[in-house]
């Protein structure tokens, strides 16, 4: 299970974007969390990933309570978790032939090894043809290089994925088959998946319930009107 | 087709964008495109991202890097956009004649400026309007028009919400009173609720008359809206007519309603795309676009293609506004 329990957390400890926030994944389990841009949900898909330490509240990773974030987080931990965010060439380095960057995290585990034949592996489903795989993120689309993204995501076989806002810049094919992909790997693997985004018609029809942001943070008694004011009064 | 009653304010033939690499390799990123925008219409131009719909956006413009040669002709208002000198395009087209709404108002405006500094500008640049005190009435005049709230003119670009930066840039686009308005891609990245906002705002843009900022309310003609979109939803929104690229080639011009309603769209891509959204079927269309630079011989679309017969290893010619061997037929009309 991926327990998050009354997650407070941002950027400035005296406006956080998250407060109080708890949500519950099941293993296997497909949970859109809906929201408009802005309200923090992305805030707390990092914090879920490890990628972002909350000021206060738990999240609890199949049974273990995590105490790090980011490089302090453990790596058995850390390749739990696979994560794809909203931009690809913001989450890619640009030196980086496609290859190169779904082998990044194998390298980084030390299963250098291993990378050719998984990233032949995790690249065929996904289209990525051993021509695309040899360019550099400037010579793809952003659809071919949002799959290599979720190649790279996918590498160390995570049993849970967190996907922000993965399809916003994509057209309507290339989300269908990213999407498909990602359900693909689900159902072979049994991996979990929370993903963050705005579109209700897309979150509805890939996941197995949706929880709205307002919803979310108004449960258990923990209102945070604050979060709709503009930050200039709500820093007060 | 729609009775138009006016010539069209852009006419696009036989457009062609070729981009020289090194090692005389050539990528064809737009071929033959020929459409018309007329006043008060909205065309709506979508396809993948690298389809060619954003080069041939930078061609209208003027916009196209120095490797790129172009053929065909865009006239809008007695002018070739295609042969026109970097002179005219800066002074007379860019601004004047056509108004750029940007993928990211944002990144397109200048940080250490508030809005009203550059809708001044950009209103002394682009109208007749003289004169400190009548420059600031005009700017703020022009603010309102895009629903800018004045309260928020003295902020700054990255005090500004997505909605709000998006308003500025459609307020700045619209000073100069340009026939045309090309918005690109100016949904991405937003709230549905925002892209439904952004897209009735421009709609509206389209059914009242132009006239640059200072001129008589009411005076003009009314603009044409070339919107390029990857967002089929925002285009079924807005659009009159559609047009669909694939692979730099445009494969299919039709009506909006027949094209998002019935009978649907007639060339097997058009249809795919359209079978992907997750209100219908959310399936993908299997592969991926060719390379521009290394198209096949026929049918771009044919290893995609659950329609594609022998003949398809010839180039569809376009018939009908559609670029395909085997159409899906419109219903009781040949069927
Ligand atoms: S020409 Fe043939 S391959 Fe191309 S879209 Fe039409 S049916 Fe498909």
């Amino acid at each position: 299970m991926l327990e998050l329990h009354a997650i407070t957390a941002g950027y400035d400890r005296r406006a956080p974007v998250v407060r109080e926030v708890s949500l519950t994944v099941e293993p296997g389990e497909a949970v859109g969390l809906l929201g408009p841009s802005g309200c923090g949900k992305s805030t707390l898909a990092r914090v879920a990933a490890l990628l972002h330490r909350p000021d206060s509240g738990t999240l609890v990773l199949d049974g273990e309570p995590v105490r790090g974030w980011r490089h302090q987080a453990p790596r058995a931990l850390r390749t739990a978790i696979g994560v794809v965010f909203q931009q690809p060439r913001l989450s890619s380095d640009p030196r980086l032939r496609l290859a190169d960057l779904i082998a990044e995290p194998l390298r980084a585990t030390g299963r250098r090894e291993e990378a050719a034949g998984r990233v032949a592996e995790l690249a065929a489903p996904l289209g990525l043809t051993p021509d695309l795989l040899r360019r550099r993120p400037h010579e793809v689309s952003d659809g071919q290089l949002q799959r290599a993204c979720l190649a790279r995501a996918l590498a160390l076989r995570p049993r849970w994925l967190i996907c922000d806002e993965v399809t916003a810049m994509l057209d309507a094919s290339t989300t269908a088959a990213l999407v498909e992909a990602i359900e693909h790997y689900r159902s072979t693997t049994g991996a979990g998946l929370l993903a963050v985004g705005h579109d209700h018609t897309l979150l509805r029809r890939w996941c197995d319930r949706t929880v709205h942001w307002d919803a979310l943070t108004s449960s258990d008694g923990h209102t945070t009107a604050a979060l709709d004011v503009p930050a200039s009064r709500s820093a007060r | 087709m729609t009775q138009r009653p006016e010539p069209p304010v852009l006419a696009v033939r036989g457009l062609s964008v070729r981009f020289l690499m090194p090692g005389g390799r050539q990528v064809a990123a737009v071929t033959d495109a020929h459409f018309d925008v007329a006043a008060g219409e909205c065309l709506a131009l979508i396809g993948e991202s690298g389809c060619g719909k954003s080069v041939l956006a930078s061609a209208l413009l003027g916009l196209l890097p120095a490797n790129a040669r172009t053929a065909g002709r865009a006239h809008l208002g007695g002018l070739d956009l295609l042969t026109a000198d970097e002179r005219t395009l800066a002074r007379t087209v860019r601004g004047r004649m056509i108004g750029l709404i940007p993928q990211s108002p944002a990144a397109h405006l200048t940080p250490v400026r508030t809005i009203r500094s550059h809708m001044e500008e950009t209103v002394a640049q682009l109208t007749g309007v003289r004169g400190r005190a009548a420059v600031r009435t005009a700017a703020e005049a022009a603010a309102a028009r895009a629903a800018f709230p004045a309260g928020h003119l003295d902020r700054y670009p990255h005090e500004l919400s997505g909605g709000l930066a998006q308003r500025a840039a459609t307020a700045l686009a619209l000073v100069g009173g340009a026939p045309l308005l090309l918005a690109d891609e100016p949904t991405t990245g937003l709230d549905r609720d925002l892209v439904e906002h952004t897209v009735d705002e421009l709609r509206r843009h389209v059914d009242v008359p132009a006239g640059a900022a200072g001129a008589s309310p009411g005076a003009g003609s009314r603009r044409a809206l070339l919107m390029i979109t990857h967002d089929l939803t925002a285009a079924e929104r807005i659009a009159d007519r559609v047009a669909v690229m694939y692979a730099g080639r445009l494969v299919e011009l039709a009506d909006a309603k027949a094209f998002f309603g019935t009978p649907g769209p007639r060339h097997p891509y058009s249809r795919g795309l359209l079978r992907a959204l997750p209100e219908r079927e959310f399936t993908p269309i299997p592969g991926m676009p060719p390379e521009l630079g290394d198209l096949p011989a026929g049918c771009d679309f044919a290893v995609r293609c659950e329609r594609a017969t022998d003949a398809c290893g010839r180039r569809p010619r376009t018939t009908d506004s559609v670029a395909c061997h085997h159409p899906y037929l419109p219903e009781g009309v040949r069927a």
